[in-house]
């Protein structure tokens, strides 16, 4: 067995009903089986998780989030937002006060032992399959807590829920394994932010997400991924989405030294509509994996796919976007963009389209750009006073503003702001709108 | 004193080592309008960018003085700053970055190298509507992403428009009538008389192919650019006689007098 496997044993599982131990059972016999990826694992080419596997991790124990949570809660921002700290609830720091009529948001742990047994156990797990994916495994082997969330048919969320998982890293190596349910029956919107930070030394984060929507729905989903950069990060998410539906989505990868996302989304009734965004901003040594699926398992679907990678120093990133056209999903109109840009000679990026088409009338397509910042472009701007330096950041802002500027939750596109003018020395209150309009080619 | 004087001045793509400056001498007085004629391929554009600071060019021999001093070791910034405008043949397109938000940037850069103090939001609104009504260009420019989908006559005239916010002492004009018609070409030209007439302390150094240019903006002197040389110089009628004559005679007359 393998080391995480060895801890998992030891595990004092006091949360959550008794029946979670049949999840954990199934988790641990599929890693027992499969155990980590191998170094020759076509999913995991370019990316060496030898550092996580190699890596004994206790378990992380309950801590206070101090700082962190000052730092990254949206306070009236949020309608909602629950607090996790090492995967561990927080009933001091969230807020779950006043949920508008239809919207449940709880624990799973309570949400599963109270009331809500029954549409959990018809869920759980069956977005995100083990079998698929070794890191579902070890995640619900480890099931203890997490979010779960259920929106009733017609339901409308205006503020945006948020999930807020805080890893306080120790000198001891420790795991968390937070697990998220979203349920939304038909005709509902709502916004749902999870954020990711955490400080201290290499702690891993192991999270699963899994999302169902009936039709008609408008679920905007924000993923901000801002870690120690000491730590590691394996996230799935695996989405399911009924007719007439949209989903979007907006990853945001900043932290972690390594970091891996799996984001499956699968277009699951006629003309719904899936969008994923993505923007990963790394420096240092730090790496990056993002895996998305897009599964067009129904007709008349559009599916948008816009991945940006600002990669400075020796940090690298892979972007590996898979469109599924299954037989029945005849016109479906898939476009797929993954742009990079490398702020070193050092910086590397590993883009792979992968498209896999069985229906006839399709309009699929891919491009991929990777380069330097265009000479010709900071000459111009230097032509006309502004400096080397501020010239390459005033660039790179706008070339990720492409992405954050189509982020609606604001605090998230607010840290993101903040955090590139931090790291590109831009005065602290720009904002992208100060920069006006957007599209590409600042890449050669 | 001279606002811009070349000596001798030789250059050559730094990547493949081509050389296209061979050599190139010209002066240049306060307040003078100078045009420089040649032929694609003659090294106009090259010398606009050399003067400019753009390294994909490499100085090989010579000097470029501007207001008595050597600009050679600035870069590109330091020169604007110093009070040097190029006018891009080609301007690009920026995503992202509005007209605004770059040319307020570039204002309080030159600002700050002057010791004035940043202009705020308020002042540099002031200056920006109080040059728009000066060309007659309308204000939407602003808050559109730099050049981005805009047409070729657009370009040329934001580019006019930078080049009156930014009020430097030398603009350097490339090919600014490429790819106008003739009524852009007004505009663009009326724009430079303008800021010629406004001020006679600033000097222009215009560049381009044709004469048709010069029939707005009225030049000093005229020059002729040849094979990275400069190899006749004269008055306004220089140009009227290369519309007429073409270059072929020029090359002729400076071969027979080697």
């Amino acid at each position: 067995m393998t080391q995480l496997a060895d801890k998992i044993e030891d595990m004092t599982m006091s949360e959550g009903p008794a029946w979670f131990e049949d999840f954990r059972a199934a988790g641990r016999e599929q890693h027992e089986r499969v155990g980590f990826p191998a170094a020759n694992d076509e999913r995991w080419r370019f990316t060496n998780i030898g550092p996580v596997t190699k890596t004994q991790f206790g378990i992380a124990e309950a801590a206070s989030g101090g700082d962190m949570f000052d730092h990254y809660t949206f306070g009236k921002d949020a309608g909602v937002e629950l607090v996790f700290v090492n995967g561990f609830y927080s009933p001091e720091l969230s807020k779950i006060e006043t949920l508008p009529k239809g919207l449940s948001v709880n624990t799973l742990a309570d949400a599963a032992s109270n009331g809500h047994a029954d549409i959990i156990r018809q869920h759980l797990g069956k977005q995100a399959d083990l079998t698929q994916h070794p890191f579902v495994a070890i995640n619900t082997a480890h099931l203890r807590d997490g979010a779960f969330i259920h929106l009733k048919r017609s339901t409308t969320v205006e503020a945006p829920i948020h999930l807020l998982f805080i890893s306080i890293g120790s000198d001891q190596p420790v795991a968390s394994h937070p697990r998220v349910l979203v349920v939304a029956e038909d005709n509902v919107e709502a916004t749902i932010v999870e954020s990711y930070v955490g400080e201290g030394k290499q702690y891993l984060c192991n999270a699963v997400t899994e999302v169902i929507c009936g039709r008609d729905c408008r679920i905007d989903h924000c993923k901000l991924q801002m870690e120690s950069v000491d730590s590691y990060h394996t996230a799935v998410m695996q989405v399911e989405i009924g007719k007439h539906t949209q989903f979007v989505s907006h990853a945001i990868s900043i932290g972690a030294k390594i970091s891996r996302n799996d984001l499956g989304v699968k277009l699951a009734g006629q003309a719904s509509y899936a969008t994923l965004n993505g923007l990963v901003l790394l420096s240092g040594s730090q790496h990056c994996d993002n895996h998305t699926m897009l599964d067009h398992a129904s007709p008349d679907c559009p599916s948008h796919e816009l991945y940006k990678h600002v990669l400075s120093e020796k940090s690298s990133a892979v972007f590996k976007g898979q469109i599924l056209v299954r037989q029945i999903a005849q016109r479906t109109n898939a476009k797929q963009s993954s742009k990079s840009l490398l702020l070193s000679d050092t910086a590397s990026m590993n883009s792979m389209p992968a498209l896999e088409i069985y229906a006839d009338d399709v309009k699929c397509t891919h491009g991929s750009t990777i380069g330097p910042i265009d000479d010709e472009l900071v000459f111009y701007l230097r032509s006309r006073g502004v400096g080397f330096e501020a010239a390459r950041h005033l660039l790179t802002y706008a070339f990720a503003a492409d992405v954050t500027r189509r982020i609606k939750v604001v605090p998230v596109r607010r840290r993101v702001e903040d955090f590139m003018a931090r790291q590109h020395g831009l005065p602290q209150d720009l904002r992208i709108n100060d920069l006006g309009a957007f599209d590409e080619a600042v890449i050669r | 004193m001279p606002v811009l004087e070349i000596k001798n001045l030789h250059a050559k793509v730094a990547e493949t080592e081509k050389q296209i400056l061979k050599g190139v001498d010209l002066t240049m007085e306060k307040g003078q309008i100078h045009a420089i004629m040649g032929k694609n391929g003659s090294g106009k554009s090259t010398l606009c960018q050399v003067i400019a600071g753009r390294e994909t060019y490499e100085v090989t021999e010579g000097d470029i003085l501007f207001n008595g001093h050597s600009i050679m070791e600035m870069s590109a910034e330091e020169r604007a700053r110093e009070g040097v405008f190029l006018a891009f043949q080609y301007p690009v397109e920026i995503p992202g970055v509005s007209t605004s938000y770059f040319l307020k940037a570039a204002v309080n850069a030159i600002r700050i190298h002057r010791g004035e103090p940043e202009l705020d939001a308020v002042s540099f609104i002031k200056l920006v509507k109080e040059k728009q009504k000066m060309l007659g260009i309308q204000e939407s420019f602003m808050n559109r992403a730099v050049n981005e989908g805009f047409s070729g006559g657009e370009k040329k005239r934001n580019e006019v428009f930078q080049l009156a916010v930014v009020n430097p002492l030398l603009g350097l004009l490339d090919e600014t009538d490429s790819g106008l018609d003739i009524d852009a070409l007004k505009i663009v030209a009326e724009g430079i008389n303008k800021l010629h007439e406004q001020d006679h302390e600033r000097s222009w150094l215009v560049v381009t192919h044709y004469q048709r240019l010069l029939n707005y903006i009225v030049p000093d002197i005229v020059h002729v650019m040849i094979d990275g040389r400069i190899i006749k110089t004269g008055d306004k009628n220089l140009a009227l006689e290369l519309e007429e004559k073409g270059y072929d005679w020029v090359e002729r007359d400076a071969l027979a007098s080697v």
